[in-house]
């Protein structure tokens, strides 16, 4: 920070690292419960455009409580709770968005009061849009409402949601582990799971030796 | 089934059997010798399996069982008993570690289950631990038939959040080697398809075309494989010089390549009986399926995110979106030969119009200053050592980027919170999506056609494992 923060800046240090955020590394400091629980990201567009939301994506989340549509440095999301997930999944496949293009979490450890975003991302090939749907996952309830009775191809990326955060997808055909071993115990793709120290897990090795 | 040296007591012989109306059981020979009584050898056809075997232990013996919940269902006595094999994920032609549990009905493949992870390395919760300008080394490595792309992607990502303007050149010089790359992945495509339905040859003439293009990159960027070339910002280097002539010669060869491979492949009727009408999907499978790349367009739409989602300046090249018919093996590999003419094309687009300027953007928040002036400023040099141990920090945000990769959509959702390292990065592999369209693909077709069908999705393990 102190060549940041010094004066003694060159001809090719004027646009230096100097963003408002460096400040303020909210992992360090430590837990900080004080922003709003779902929002506050992405709500500045870099280009200086105005953001804009297709109105017709609005109509999806028509009376569903608790749900918000916002622009996302120049993407539409949608959010809202998890419960209403597969309704407005279902709304939006009637509106034409036939591929389930991606599904993954993102775990907020000690960032956020809701710990898990669980985040669809879905394609319209026919209108060529996409909209991307967040629904948070609080941690003493991990339930989540399975997408595959929708969109078939929610099947494998749902494994491994549940595979890397042990999200849980009601009505999935089939939620076994898809990447790590079967016996594997944790979720790696949490944030309290440490990268390193994990014991190598060989199934069988000390009878081999 | 036990084993004893006891003599079988209650065996009958032939003949006894004959009387009782029994049929004979097997006789257990009392191989070391110690027994009392001396072995009763009869004639070589009671060594063969005798029918007193129950079924299910002469199943157990042959292999066929296997306890498996997800096959449970009845199971049809005598010529109709299916039969679980298991492929992978040691097999030549599963491409790396793919593991497939097919049920068969004599010949036909009634079900199949693809096993994945046995390439599982962590490269997501890795990019957590790298700053924004290393994690193109990681990416790199997901699909490694296509690490351009990957890098691609990722850098996409992050200049969006970051909102950095790229040069024209840089945008020029990413295109051009997405494009070559494109051309060297559909060769291993085709050469790997091909040797999977046995035309060997064809797979050292892909492998022998590719290495010279992957001769330019090692050229251009240090590394055949792997390269960590394009950065957020840019490239990493310019490229170097006597490029046009190198380029210029790969587009000479390829077209009188491409013609010897029409000639082994597209006339030979053996490739075309085993390939056509083969693995068919339809769009509305495809697409509930999440497939996307050459199988979605084999299936009749034209879907290609170069086209609908430029990125890079790609819309300023004039090309055709390749579409099939059948959705078959053989749509496939024909789109892949076809899309190597069109990505030739863009390449010789790319090579006529090569902008002059700068290869990284100005921007010095993401770049390093440049090398002259590292030498003779202090304060240039102490600039590149914290942008190289600390890294840039990326404003608070989320997105997705996607770039059209040889295999389809390949997205990067990158979360960032402000600082030097992504706070997520997740892949969106193509391969990965493609998998699950092996079971429909496969469903009712022949043994034969399995490793075809594999071959003509092009996964790569890599990427579908991350």
């Amino acid at each position: 920070m102190s060549v940041d923060g010094s004066d003694r800046v060159g001809k090719d240090m004027v646009d230096a690292p100097r963003t408002p955020a460096e400040t303020g590394d909210n992992a360090e400091e430590g837990i900080e419960f004080d922003r709003e629980t779902n929002g506050g990201v992405g709500s500045a567009d870099r280009d200086g455009d105005e953001p804009t939301v297709d109105p017709g994506l609005v109509s999806l989340i028509e009376g569903i409580e608790g749900a918000s549509i916002e622009d996302s440095v120049g993407q539409t999301v949608i959010r809202l709770p998890k419960d209403s997930l597969r309704t407005v999944a279902e709304a939006a496949r009637e509106a034409g968005f036939e591929v389930c293009a991606d599904i993954t979490a993102v775990d907020w450890f000690r960032e956020r009061r809701v710990r898990y975003d669980v985040v669809v991302s879905l394609l319209s090939v026919s209108r060529n849009q996409r909209v991307r749907i967040i629904a948070g996952v609080p941690r003493d309830d991990l339930t989540v409402p399975s997408l595959v009775p929708v969109y078939p191809g929610a099947n494998f990326p749902e494994r491994e949601v549940y595979d890397m955060f042990g999200i849980i997808f009601e009505d999935h055909p089939d939620l076994t582990r898809i990447l790590m071993p079967d016996d594997w115990t944790g979720y790696p793709l949490r944030k309290d799971f440490d990268v390193g120290g994990v014991p190598v897990q060989f199934k069988g090795s000390h009878e081999v030796i | 089934m036990t084993r004893t040296n006891e003599p079988d007591q209650t065996a009958l012989t032939g003949e006894a059997a004959a009387q009782t109306g029994e049929r004979p059981r097997r006789r257990t020979v009392d191989v070391w010798l110690t027994g009392t009584e001396e072995p009763d050898y009869t004639d070589e056809a009671s060594q063969e399996f005798q029918p007193d075997d129950t079924e299910r232990e002469l199943a157990e013996q042959l292999g066929s069982v296997v306890d498996d919940d997800y096959f449970i269902e009845e199971q049809p006595q005598g010529d109709d008993e299916r039969m679980i094999v298991n492929m992978g994920p040691q097999h030549p032609s599963t491409h790396g570690v793919l593991r497939l549990q097919i049920e068969l009905e004599g010949e036909i493949i009634r079900r199949t289950k693809p096993i994945i992870g046995y390439l599982h390395t962590g490269m997501e919760k890795t990019a957590e631990d790298l700053m924004f300008m290393q994690g193109g080394t990681n990416v790199t490595r997901m699909d490694y038939l296509a690490p351009f792309h990957n890098e691609l992607c990722y850098s996409l990502a992050v200049e969006r959040l970051l909102g950095t303007d790229i040069p024209p050149r840089a945008q020029a010089i990413r295109i051009l080697m997405t494009e070559l790359n494109r051309i060297s992945s559909h060769l291993v495509a085709l050469a790997t398809n091909a040797m999977d339905v046995g035309a060997i040859s064809m797979m050292l003439y892909g492998f022998r075309d590719r290495e010279q293009i992957l001769d330019f990159f090692e050229k251009a960027t240090g590394l055949r494989m792997n390269h960590n070339y394009i950065r957020p910002g840019g490239v990493a280097a310019d490229l170097p010089p006597g490029w046009r002539a190198d380029v210029t010669e790969i587009l000479d060869t390829l077209p009188r390549r491409l013609d010897q491979y029409d000639a082994i492949l597209e006339k030979n009727p053996i490739w075309v009986e085993r390939t056509q009408n083969v693995g068919v999907v339809t769009t509305e499978e495809a697409l509930a399926y999440g497939l996307t790349g050459p199988t979605l367009r084999a299936t009749g739409l034209e879907w290609d995110l170069r086209k609908s989602n430029p990125y890079s300046g790609i819309e300023q090249y004039e090309f055709d979106v390749i579409t099939g018919e059948n959705g078959d093996v053989y749509d496939r590999y024909r789109i892949r030969v076809d899309e190597i003419y069109q990505s030739m094309n863009i390449v010789k687009q790319v090579t006529d119009t090569m902008p002059k300027g700068d290869y990284m953007t100005g921007d010095r928040k993401v770049a390093p200053p440049p090398r002259g002036r590292i030498n003779e400023s202090m304060e240039a040099l102490i600039h590149h050592f914290k942008l190289f141990t600390e890294g840039f920090r990326v404003p608070e945000g989320e997105t997705y980027a996607a770039v059209e990769s040889p295999r389809g959509e390949l997205g990067c959702y990158l979360v960032s919170t402000g600082g030097g390292k992504p706070w997520r990065m997740h892949t969106r592999a193509p391969s990965f999506y493609n998998i699950q369209g092996l079971p429909i693909m496969m469903a009712d077709s022949l043994v034969a056609d399995t490793v075809a069908t594999i071959a003509s999705l092009d996964p790569i393990m890599g990427d579908v494992d991350r």
